[in-house]
């Protein structure tokens, strides 16, 4: 079974600490399936529903002091074995992870 | 014959439900076709007699009519596989009849479930309180009580939160989970009986799973130690009535007995904890004949310890009582100090002050202690405690 996992950190961390997941990834060897990390949020746009139309706005969808700095997917057995290797990814020190199941 | 079938209701429900989810994998299914094999009971227990093994019998007929449901459902979507499993020798209940309890114990207290749906969930699941039942207990509407459970069940089902329990590395911390979960139970129930009833069977359940953990049994010797003063804590007026001052001739000895043989077996396996500790200090007070008797420097030594697993201001507040009471108020005065900052608002802090200056003379301090108690206590009952004190001080 699939897991997306969001890793979230606050934006002004990032660069600044350990977070480089080369080794986690390595460890999670077969049941990581993909991961990447994303631009900075200053470098996302955002789009909406205004009045029948679409609208583009400049930053990310919620200002929050965590954002989404990069994903993962698992593919897991179940939750625990998700939320384990979640727990040891660099990013879970300092920040937050977010597991959700992917529907499949 | 109804009598039997209550019985075997508390005693299998949770046994029939754990079971049927190992099988079929569907929490509803197993819910509904446990709730149709005691209606089976009740049809044919009166004429037929009470089978030799109820349990047995009730998990036979609910998995006979869960593998009805799921050959037919089959036959429409071909879902073979399932049957398979279910129908297999193995699954026969008969003969085997594994407790599967304990899963179901550590499923519903997943910490990604919300610990209010953990709660719930444990309720429907293992003790058989219906939806509305749990509704009312919790003071929440019907639909949003359903809910909770809905959702906690899809999320099980959706996030594939296993059926198990879990592996040596997870087990202490889902273990914690688990008995946080029925002290909720127990606490919430304080004032609703068959809560209270249904946390201490559930965590005796747990104990006779689970032998080897001692912190089980710490839950379950304090739970027996609270519940044996129940009908001493408020007085005719639903006044809270202070252990000091409650009638210990009519505390339950029954329960005191039971609840010191297990705190003992559980000391015995020599792994502490904060359970088996808080036991440990009820049971000073359960034992103690009168207030006076009671051992005030064993208790001040148990929040000790309980302070070097779990550094708290309340245990540290609890202990400074301990202290006033072995050593004098005086010496208990002197460690509330350094909890002023750490417990503002609490009213506990200034009653516990009230009570200190009250005993050594200081009346005018003591009343004005008692005042800012008043404006921070959160419930009426403690408002007219601590309303009386004022007054008895002014008369004194």
């Amino acid at each position: 079974m699939k897991f997306m996992m969001w890793v979230c950190v606050d934006d002004a961390l990032i660069g600044t600490t350990e977070d480089c997941p080369d080794t986690w990834i390595a460890d999670t060897g077969s049941r990581h399936l993909e991961g990447n990390q994303l631009r900075p949020v200053s470098d996302a746009t955002t789009l909406w529903p205004r009045d029948g139309r679409v609208f583009v706005s400049d930053g990310p969808f919620a200002e929050t002091k965590e954002q989404i700095a990069g994903y993962d997917i698992l593919e897991c057995a179940d939750m625990d074995e998700a939320l384990a290797i979640a727990a040891r990814h660099p990013v879970a020190k300092f920040g937050a992870i977010e597991v959700r199941p992917i529907w499949e | 014959m109804t009598e039997a079938i209550e019985e075997a209701f508390r005693a299998e429900w949770g046994r029939v439900v754990a079971t049927l989810i190992r099988l079929t994998g569907d929490w509803d299914l197993a819910e509904e076709c446990t709730q149709e094999a005691f209606a089976r009971a009740m049809a044919h227990w009166p004429q037929d007699g009470v089978p030799r093994r109820p349990g047995a019998w009730l998990t036979t007929t609910a998995r006979n009519r869960a593998l009805d449901r799921i050959r037919r459902a089959a036959a429409e979507t071909n879902r073979l596989a399932d049957l398979a499993t279910i129908g297999s020798p193995e699954a026969s209940t008969e003969d085997s009849f594994p407790d599967d309890r304990l899963k179901l114990m550590f499923t519903c207290c997943h910490p990604a479930l919300p610990l209010e749906a953990q709660v719930a969930l444990t309720l429907r699941t293992l003790t058989g309180m219906t939806t509305p039942e749990i509704a009312r207990a919790f003071l929440v509407p019907e639909p949003t009580m359903a809910q909770r459970l809905v959702r906690a069940k899809r999320k099980i089902h959706n996030a594939r939160i296993p059926y198990r329990v879990p592996p040596p590395s997870l087990l202490p911390e889902r273990t914690s989970g688990v008995l946080g979960v029925l002290y909720l139970l127990f606490n919430q129930g304080y004032s609703n009986y068959s809560l209270v009833d249904e946390a201490i069977r559930l965590t005796r359940v747990l104990v006779s799973l689970m032998p080897h953990t001692p912190e089980a049994s710490g839950l379950l010797a304090l739970m027996l130690f609270h519940n044996s003063r129940r009908d001493t804590r408020l007085d005719a007026s639903g006044d809270l009535v202070t252990l000091e001052d409650q009638d210990r001739s009519r505390w339950d000895q029954e329960l005191i007995e039971e609840g010191i043989a297990v705190l003992d077996a559980a000391l015995e396996q020599g792994h502490p904890g904060p359970y088996q500790l808080q036991a440990a200090i009820a049971a000073c007070h359960a034992t103690a004949p009168t207030a006076s008797d009671t051992d005030w420097p064993r208790i001040a030594m148990l929040y000790e310890a309980m302070l070097r697993l779990n550094p708290s201001p309340v245990i540290e507040l609890n202990r400074a009582v301990a202290v006033a009471m072995a050593s004098g108020p005086s010496e208990g005065l002197a460690l509330l100090d350094s909890l002023q900052d750490k417990l503002t608002g609490y009213h506990l802090l200034p009653a516990t002050r009230a009570d200190f200056l009250r005993r050594l003379g200081r009346i005018p301090e003591a009343a004005e202690a008692y005042r800012e108690a008043l404006e921070l206590a959160p419930t009426d009952a403690e408002r007219r405690f601590l309303t009386r004190r004022l007054s008895e001080l002014d008369s004194a």
